[in-house]
């Protein structure tokens, strides 16, 4: 197995212009790219996550680690797609109907990249038939619901009804977050997982997928 | 110190609570734009502001929270954030009449600067072009509120300073183990510095997690400056009940706690989410009694 701590280095560091050289070394090294993402960027951006939840990260230092990884992923993606590997899992986000805020939404679309997802990023305000046609088209394995205000809160609940309707709702997992969401609400609507802020949306959405 | 402040010294100073849900109970729909009501519905939005002059503000303050252009343009109003903040200062002004202050509600964009979202530039425009419109209509002072990034205060701290009004600026401390620092990891300390050095002429903290927290974040803040200090809790966390939001601090629960936070040092006091006039009611009865318990 090749060594990646350079690279992991770079990553906690929030260092892009390292990451990526460190990358390329690894890869002209003969590092399998699979494996630079499984034993490299991941463990990194994992530990930038608990960084986060312990309180030594904020929100700066997320985002530039995100950077950094999202810079890697654009020298690798090419070849682990020669390689027919597929992305660690394609996502679906947006803010409920209603609702018009994205600061905590964006920051959940640039740490899931980091951490090797697809991200289809709808935007605010997005209709149940824009997320159930999203999934659909896109062939969505996850679904996140994002709502800053109390009173948005229930547009959750008519997304996740609306994909039951649909008969979709076993063709997808949803996970959902914000201000003022909880694990209780997430039981009560039936969501999937809730996570608590952006670096645990990263690890619910590996749990989701299995990986 | 900016003489427009100094007559409302030392305190403690009544300011007023939530806008949004006293709208909502004026009929404004959920994604509806607050702000847009300061020209579509005037009259529901001075009831808002007079209810609190009538619990007994001493200042209150705009329905302008969201009406900077980049807010307002995610509800297609983006061409008219100078008449929604004219109207606003006007709604309350004739609200106040000559019985409070009124403080303009500016807060931030929604828009971040380290995920290059905005920059530096749009930012001094966006929030010249607010304080401009507020500080035209003759309020009394501008309070930047709710607000995160010392990167995006900075421009909008410019921009309101340069009206020759006094300024107040109120971060959100609910971040880190201890929900001591704001989401971009700013503690009151730093804060304090770096307002200071701005130029903020008062300075505080409002929102976050309930006024418990708040009282020692206010004794770090006072501890760093002797600037007054604006402090509007929220009325606790929400639960959610039944799929709807549920505040479970009461007026006297809050009530009880406004002595401590004075005298942790608060210059001016009121609630932020989930309060009511009814707070406000509640912390001046409380006061009158000389904050027994």
């Amino acid at each position: 197995m090749h060594d990646f701590s350079k690279l992991q280095e770079a990553v906690l560091a929030g260092n892009s212009a390292a990451a990526v050289a460190a990358a390329r070394q690894a890869l002209s090294e003969g590092a399998d790219p699979l494996d630079l993402v499984l034993h490299g960027i991941s463990p990194a951006m994992a530990e930038v996550g608990r960084l986060f939840e312990a309180g030594d990260y904020f929100v700066p230092e997320l985002l530039i680690s995100a950077r950094a990884t999202k810079e890697v992923f654009v020298l690798i993606r090419p070849l682990l797609a020669k390689q027919g590997a597929q992305p660690t899992g394609r996502v679906v986000l947006g803010t409920v109907q209603g609702d018009l805020h994205d600061i905590g939404k964006n920051l959940v679309a640039a740490l899931l990249e980091g951490g090797g997802f697809e991200v289809i990023d709808l935007g605010v305000s997005v209709s149940p038939e824009k997320f159930i046609a999203a999934v659909a088209d896109k062939k969505a394995q996850i679904v996140g619901l994002s709502a800053l205000l109390t009173t948005t809160l229930p547009a959750m609940k008519t997304t996740l009804d609306a994909f039951r309707s649909a008969g979709l709702r076993d063709r997808v997992k949803v996970m959902i977050g914000g201000a003022p969401v909880t694990q209780s609400f997430a039981d009560t609507i039936g969501a999937d997982g809730y996570g608590e802020n952006a670096a645990s949306a990263v690890q619910l959405a590996r749990r989701l997928v299995g990986v | 110190m900016h003489a427009l402040l100094r007559d409302l010294l030392p305190g403690p100073v009544i300011t007023d609570g939530a806008w949004g849900t006293q709208l909502q109970a004026q009929g404004l729909a959920a994604g509806e734009c607050p702000d847009g009501w300061n020209l579509t519905q005037p009259a529901r939005v001075e009831t808002v502001a007079r209810a609190y002059v009538e619990a007994g503000s001493q200042v209150i303050l705009t329905n302008t929270f969201g009406a900077n252009r980049l807010r307002l343009a995610a509800h297609g109003l983006g061409n008219q954030a100078a008449g929604i903040n004219r109207a606003g200062a006007q709604i309350s002004r004739r609200a106040a009449g000559s019985r409070a202050r009124v403080f303009a509600s500016i807060g931030p964009t929604g828009k971040m600067l380290a995920l290059g979202e905005t920059n530096e530039a749009e930012l001094r425009e966006v929030f010249a072009e607010q304080a401009n419109a507020l500080a035209a209509e003759g309020v009394d002072a501008l309070l930047l509120e709710t607000f995160s990034d010392l990167g995006e205060i900075r421009p909008a701290l410019a921009a309101a300073k340069a009206t020759g009004l006094p300024v107040v600026v109120s971060l959100v401390f609910d971040s880190g183990p201890a929900r001591d620092r704001t989401m971009m990891g700013t503690t009151p300390e730093q804060a304090v510095a770096a307002l200071v050095e701005a130029g903020a002429d008062a300075l505080g903290a409002n929102c976050g997690r309930g006024i418990e927290g708040y009282i020692p974040i206010c004794r770090r803040l006072r501890a760093a400056t002797d600037r007054p200090l604006w402090i509007k809790p929220n009325a606790g966390l929400p639960e959610v009940v039944d799929g709807r939001a549920v505040y479970r601090t009461s007026p006297e629960q809050f009530a009880a706690r406004v002595p401590d936070l004075i005298a942790a040092g608060a210059t001016f006091v009121g609630g932020c989410c989930g309060s009511s006039p009814a707070f406000i009611a509640a912390m001046i009865r409380r006061l009158a009694s000389g904050g027994r318990k």
